[in-house]
């Protein structure tokens, strides 16, 4: 036993690859058997890791534990930042210039929004320091603007794993309410599901609604939500932060 | 090759990075501001770009794709990382957060589409 936690140990990523993909693996099955995909696989496994974290304890959750701590190298800043400029890949600069002015407007006020809201309502309930108005505002946005945020702003590993859960609940919301609101929405054309993405975002929340809604739209819906990242991480740490940090002081 | 596609990934990501450092800097803040966004837009730009003209080839493609599906993996690494036993103690803000920035992107949905509707119809 104990050789094998030193083994697990000393090659910490390549047990983390192993332990991901497992625990993804598992979650895809339970969202197609036990939610018929109502719940997103994504929202599951990243809800598994935040109650496994938990349980794992400590400053850097599981990854605590010696033999986990290849977790906190995959799923550490540089491997995520990597990884989420690489979706970048899935969307299309004349895609969106199709759409135009008002994509570009959608997007913007759909991150200002869910960050000024999320922001107040964290201020509300204690979190008044600008660095925890930010990342919880970005978190707002989506799960990867608040870690994103909070790992440029400095913020504490707490807020940021609160971020994480915000985005994660807003994912879960936006793919089991879509159909149920699709049509008193509007959402029944491109044009239309191109600025629920753009507006809502989350990029994993809105492909899984509206495929539950009218597979036809999921591309367009997915890749204004995948702008409305891009658009988050663009702004939330650096123009909006900025803001904050002067109303709020530093 | 594949690796071609990562290394453009990579130069994308340092440039994205080093444009959010200097950013950051100008406003006397020792963060990255908005460097991951930076490295999107340019990445954006460059496949757009290059596909037109047709030299980027499906190899390289599948070296920056690879990276792309990895997103959900490494998100899930993350938030397996995170001190989730403190941030539990704030666990209702996280709910409220959520349902009600939620609510409000929901609710200015279809103000957007009459507007743009209206837009585009005159």
């Amino acid at each position: 036993m104990k050789d094998l936690a030193g083994i697990l140990d000393k090659n910490g990523l390549v047990f983390a690859f192993l332990f991901v993909g497992v625990v993804m693996y598992l979650s895809y099955i339970i969202s197609k058997k036990l939610t018929n995909h109502k719940i997103p696989g994504a929202a599951i496994a990243i809800s598994v890791g935040l109650i496994l974290a938990y349980f794992g304890g400590g400053e850097k959750g599981l990854a605590s534990v010696p033999a986990f701590s290849g977790l906190a190298i995959l799923g550490g800043s540089m491997m995520r930042d990597f990884a989420i400029v690489a979706t970048a890949m899935g969307a299309s600069f004349s895609e969106i210039k199709k759409t135009g002015l008002v994509g570009i407007f959608c997007l913007v006020i759909g991150t200002v929004i869910a960050f000024v809201i999320g922001g107040c309502i964290g201020y509300a309930l204690g979190y008044t320091d600008a660095k925890s108005f930010a990342t919880i505002g970005g978190g707002a946005c989506t799960f990867i603007v608040g870690p994103i945020t909070g790992g440029a702003v400095g913020a504490s590993s707490e807020v940021i794993a609160i971020s994480i859960a915000i985005g994660v609940i807003k994912s879960v919301i936006v793919t089991i309410s879509t159909p149920f609101f699709a049509k008193k929405l509007g959402i029944s054309d491109p044009q239309s599901a191109m600025i629920f993405g753009g507006v809502v975002g989350s990029t994993s929340g809105v492909s899984a609604g509206l495929a539950a809604t009218d597979i036809k739209l999921v591309p367009y819906g997915a890749l204004t939500a995948t702008f409305h990242t891009a658009m988050g991480c663009l702004l939330c740490p650096s123009i909006l932060y900025f803001i904050v940090n002067k109303i709020l002081g530093a | 090759m594949k690796i071609y596609g990562v290394s453009i990934l990579a130069g994308c990501f340092l440039v994205g990075h080093i444009l959010g450092d200097q950013l950051g800097k100008s406003f006397g803040m020792t963060g990255n501001l908005g460097g991951v966004g930076f490295a999107m837009l340019i990445l954006i730009l460059f496949n757009d770009y290059f596909k037109k003209k047709g030299i980027l080839k499906p190899e390289t493609e599948s070296g920056m794709l690879f990276w792309s599906t990895m997103y959900i993996p490494v998100v899930v690494a993350m938030s397996a990382s995170q001190n989730v036993k403190a941030a539990l103690s704030g666990g209702w803000v996280a709910l409220f957060v959520g349902v009600f920035a939620t609510a409000a992107c929901y609710a200015l949905v279809p103000i957007v589409i009459k507007f743009v509707k209206n837009k585009t119809q005159q």
